[in-house]
């Protein structure tokens, strides 16, 4: 069954509060789609991820590896988490996409895995 | 016999298309077997003549040589990927076609329902809107890249990479080939009819100074809205955008003076609308009244039918025309049905009446909106008030690239400016 890549995307105001009403809403909601994707077994790998500032980009050249503090992309715009799913066809996977969407109230990025 | 050829081409291309994309799950291996019919037609019909059933005659050519080369150049595992590269899943339930099962001379002919899939591919919301039509055109169309780019007024390398871009979309995300569940359906087809109304508002005719072939969108719009309305007689808004189109289609003559400026609908000389198009498109339009089902292109299609039924322009049913307004706009509440409404409503109300309609819009959303300015210009001169009108136009002719229409605003305005009481 084709793989589709699942990602959320945040603006710069992306700070994880856990405590507000907004994130408690928003978890309980991604917890229970995600709680549906593994009845379905649509489910594959998902997780949430740390705000861009705790990246580290790495680039290997000439044998030697070098490291830059912070995201790769310098944009506001950053990744905030992700699902990876099975689908049947590209309808399947929007209609996924369009509920991980409502579960954490921010846009998704729906991309097929290359493969099949 | 090249002329017969040409037509059968253009009718029969993208049923076949679709058909073969059915059977062979890929577009790009359907495209390229149809094609190959296509120029075994032209080789043999005109000494055999044209088949009974031409389109079948072309879908199991087309399938017969796509399996020859397939078995030529694949090996085996590969073949049956080719086969099932795009997923069918069909409301009814039919058996894979297997290629090495099959009988190459069993005769193969075109499916209805192929056609409404492939309408429902080309159109899948997943792609631009810019997109949906250039695939639709294409393959159900039969129309090549160049006659397309010249079309819609782009460079052909654009439309190429615009068509080969959507392809591989739909392809390596697995869109799947058929029309869409009863859930989805309302929301897919106003894409596809708002698809093909594009074709028809947006196209333009290709002019050809040499031997290039001319494509009238219009003419392609309605016969894809025709097959549309024909493929789902139980879907009224597929028969509301072709009455629509009809009846719109029916005042071209008059749309355009000599000189190739645009004529307003008031001013239209009514004894040029083609008569035959309006008693369709009021047929169609009666049939739509009596399902009770209303939707946006069934109300735009009952307006255009109040403008046709009117002798002159003094003679319209504006009372007739606001209440439909109002049904359309409850449904779709954007700018363009307000604006649409508003003009209505000063007909009917005055020009002080359309104005308090369109002070109900948000100026700041619309000011970018070119019509949003030329019509509130036109209902305060209209309403006497000249120096707010000529602002209006100002900035209308700010937003407005069409020379007719500069041209045209430039004379309102300088009408507006003449008539206005000088300052003390």
């Amino acid at each position: 069954m084709p793989q589709y890549l699942l990602s959320v995307w945040h603006d710069d105001t992306y700070e994880l509060d856990f405590a507000s009403p907004e994130a408690q809403r928003q978890m309980t909601q991604v917890g229970a789609f995600n709680d549906e994707l593994q009845r379905s077994g649509a489910w594959v790998f998902a997780s949430g991820l740390h705000p861009a500032s705790s990246a580290t980009v790495v680039r290997a050249a000439g044998g030697a590896v070098s490291m830059t503090d912070g995201p790769y992309a310098e944009t506001k715009e950053q990744m905030g988490g992700f699902w990876v799913v099975q689908a049947a066809d590209l309808d399947a996977a929007l209609d996924l996409a369009g509920r991980a969407a409502a579960a954490c109230e921010r846009p998704v990025e729906l991309r097929p895995m290359e493969g099949e | 016999m090249s002329d017969t050829l040409d037509a059968v081409f253009r009718r029969e291309a993208g049923r076949c298309t679709a058909t073969l994309i059915r059977l062979l799950g890929d577009i790009d291996l359907a495209e390229e077997a149809v094609a190959e019919a296509f120029a075994v037609a032209a080789a043999q019909w005109p000494t055999r003549g044209i088949p009974p059933n031409p389109g079948g005659w072309i879908t199991t050519t087309a399938r017969n040589r796509a399996i020859d080369r397939l078995r030529r150049e694949s090996t085996r595992p590969e073949r049956h990927l080719a086969a099932h590269r795009l997923q069918t899943n069909d409301m009814e339930p039919e058996p894979d076609p297997d290629p090495e099962l099959e009988q190459l001379d069993a005769f193969v002919d075109v499916v209805a329902d192929d056609q409404l899939r492939l309408m429902f591919l080309c159109c899948h919301p997943a792609l631009g809107a810019d997109a949906q039509v250039a695939l639709t055109l294409r393959l159900l169309g039969g129309l090549d890249t160049g006659e397309i780019a010249r079309a819609f007024l782009v460079p052909e390398q654009t439309m190429a990479q615009r068509i080969v871009r959507a392809k591989r979309k739909l392809r390596d995300n697995h869109a799947p080939y058929r029309i869409p569940r009863p859930a989805e359906l309302p929301d897919r087809l106003q894409a596809v009819l708002a698809a093909v109304y594009l074709i028809y508002t947006e196209g333009h005719t290709a002019t050809s100074g040499d031997t290039l072939t001319r494509v009238d969108l219009s003419a392609e719009a309605i016969r894809l809205a025709r097959a549309l309305a024909e493929l789902m007689p139980d879907e009224p808004e597929a028969v509301g955008l072709l009455a629509l189109m009809l009846l719109t289609e029916a005042r071209r003559a008059a749309r355009v003076d000599a000189d190739g400026s645009m004529i307003r609908l008031a001013d239209q000389d009514r004894t040029r609308w083609d008569q035959a198009l309006i008693a369709e498109g009021h047929r169609l339009v009666r049939a739509c009244l009596r399902r009770n089902q209303p939707g946006p292109f069934q109300i735009q299609a009952a307006i255009a039918a109040v403008h046709a039924d009117a002798a002159s322009a003094q003679a319209t049913d504006w009372g007739q025309i606001v209440t439909l307004y109002d049904q359309l706009h409850a449904i779709r509440p954007d700018a363009v049905v307000a604006l649409g409404r508003a003009v209505a409503v000063a007909e009917l109300d005055g020009p002080t009446g359309g104005l308090a309609a369109l002070a109900e819009l948000d100026p700041d959303q619309l000011d970018t909106y070119q019509p949003y300015h030329a019509v509130r210009a036109d209902l305060l001169a209209r309403a006497g008030r000249h120096d707010e009108a000529i602002t209006a136009y100002n900035r209308a002719l700010e937003l407005t690239t069409n020379p007719a229409e500069r041209a045209f605003l430039t004379r309102q305005r300088q009408t507006a400016a003449r008539t206005r009481r000088p300052r003390r």
